[in-house]
């Protein structure tokens, strides 16, 4: 099964009930698939009229406590940043799939990671953040889309699934958790008819004095809980490693290959891949900083992640980078021969 | 055990369906295994091309420079791929569409197929495909050709179904083929 696919899938086992989405290359798959599936197993599949329509569409499932779900590719996921800061503001979960195509502008569809900066950062206007996934195998892509719904109720916040075409259009063997119903969890949030009870208000329109500042305090906190408890990463060799590659998702996967051939020929490389891109594992480079010499950082951007690596290293380490762009993508040679020239430099 | 491939020609070859033929069956024998298509905008006519790696271990990269093995089953795949095989390699062209004088390869093993003409003995032109899926799984033994005959049915979309016979039959020609045929560097 592909990536694209085996995300549709987890989505739906996760007790997705909607989909909301607009064809756009290299993520169409993933939305052809709940068109079959999602109406033969109790949901809603909608192709809207764009993706502007389709976030607002997740959020307006959302809003009813709904699990609901849209996926697109960089150019569609740069439209529908409005609606993930409303959905931020309003405290709403949702889950968007981001398979990045090479860019800026329309780009190409070729593999590329460079919108690490537009999902981490914010993406949208305003003071939040994004909880985001970086899967880099096809089991992965599946397992992380059944975590998404999960956390993204669980802190009443928008979770993006970032990966590459790589990841969306490879086929690998996948299983898959067994199905489950959403979880029958108190969502004293949802409007569901004030029928008996008092009405209860979604906005993020916050006007009186201090009201929304207030109201951005109590989101910092949450972010804050969601850096102690929600960091996810791999690690490879790192117990005498002298440089600690850090990559995530098709760089990650691409790298493994030319780390375990620079392990063969007896180089002490590490890896080290972040799972969740937000929170960062910024406490474990951090530690590594004060043992390893150097970090070298694999990205398929101009170095976007690498910042956060620097920040993290906090300059008790060097930080190295190599980065391929517009959709480029390196082979594992390639990659071999930069950690060797890094190595030894 | 590990072994790369990457598979090319026009689409309508049926280059990513041999793909995940080759892919399904490895799975089967619960190996590793990637599978990566050209994805995008092909057709009838364009260029399609697939790559599969499979493993005994779990497998880092999808994306392979500098394959092992290739099967080229027209001439543009071979000036696309044919400097990028491995050293040693294999190649397996589809001589029915590739002028060998074309291939300039010298230090690799090379096996030139009529997979269309052995299709056609096998029921049908558009099965040559299979016939150099065929020939592959008989030199490489990548995977057993029994668990790829009974993987056939569930990785044959339903369109095709019709070319179920013919697929089976021109798999096993393939393979008679290469049983026949020893690739060498010439």
């Amino acid at each position: 099964m592909s990536g694209a696919e085996a995300m549709a899938e987890a989505a739906i086992r996760a007790g997705c009930r909607f989909y909301f989405g607009y064809p756009i290359t290299p993520q169409s798959e993933l939305a052809e698939y709940l068109a079959r599936e999602l109406p033969k197993r109790g949901g809603v599949f909608l192709q809207a009229e764009s993706e502007i329509a389709a976030i607002n569409m997740v959020f307006g499932a959302s809003v009813t406590g709904a699990r609901a779900m849209t996926s697109s590719s960089s150019p569609g996921i740069s439209l529908k940043q409005e609606a993930i800061s409303y959905m931020a503001g309003c405290e709403l979960p949702g889950v968007i799939v981001n398979v990045c195509r090479g860019g800026p502008g329309l780009g190409n569809i070729a593999p590329s990671e460079a919108d690490y900066f537009q999902a981490v950062k914010g993406g949208g206007h305003g003071d939040y953040r994004n909880i985001v996934l970086a899967p880099s195998s096809v089991q992965e892509a599946a397992d992380l889309s059944y975590l998404a719904f999960d956390i993204s109720e669980k802190y009443r916040n928008p979770v993006m699934i970032l990966c590459s075409a790589v990841i969306a259009q490879m086929v690998e063997p996948v299983e898959f958790m067994s199905p489950r119903r959403p979880e029958e969890v108190e969502k004293p949030w949802a409007l569901t008819g004030a029928k008996g009870r008092e009405p209860r208000v979604i906005k993020s329109l916050r006007l009186s004095e201090q009201e929304l500042e207030e109201h951005n305090r109590h989101l910092q906190e949450k972010y804050a809980t969601v850096k102690a408890k929600e960091v996810r990463y791999e690690t490879r060799y790192l117990e005498d490693a002298e440089l600690v590659i850090v990559a995530f998702g098709t760089s990650a996967r691409i790298v493994s290959t030319a780390v375990e051939t620079a392990r063969e020929k007896g180089y002490k490389v590490g890896l080290l891949r972040p799972i969740t891109l937000f929170p960062f594992p910024t406490h474990v480079i951090r530690k590594l900083a004060e043992r390893v010499k150097k970090f070298m950082v694999f990205e398929l951007s101009a170095g976007q992640m690498v910042e956060d690596v620097e920040i993290a290293a906090a300059g008790k380490a060097a930080v190295n980078f190599y980065g391929r762009m517009g959709g480029s993508v390196p082979s594992p040679e390639e990659d071999f021969e930069k950690i060797v020239d890094c190595y030894r430099g | 055990m590990y072994h790369d491939l990457i598979i090319s020609g026009f689409g309508g070859q049926g280059i990513l369906a041999v793909g995940r033929l080759l892919a399904h069956t490895a799975m089967l024998e619960e190996k590793y295994v990637t599978f990566l298509p050209s994805y995008g905008p092909i057709m009838r006519g364009g260029t399609a091309n697939c790559t599969v790696v499979v493993s005994s271990k779990p497998i880092g990269s999808p994306i392979v420079r500098n394959p092992q093995s290739a099967i080229f089953m027209n001439a543009p795949s071979v000036v696309s791929f044919e400097e990028r095989v491995k050293t040693e390699g294999l190649i397996l062209y589809n001589s029915d569409l590739v002028d060998k004088a074309d291939s300039k390869r010298t230090d690799v093993d090379k096996i030139f197929i009529p997979a269309n003409t052995l299709a056609e003995e096998a029921g049908s032109g558009r099965v040559a495909n299979m016939v150099l899926m065929g020939a592959f799984i008989e030199i490489t033994q990548v995977v057993g050709m029994k668990s790829a005959v009974k993987c056939l049915k569930e990785v044959v979309s339903e369109k095709h179904i019709d070319l179920f016979q013919a697929d089976q039959a021109a798999l096993i020609k393939g393979s008679e083929f290469a049983r026949c045929h020893t690739p060498a560097r010439k």
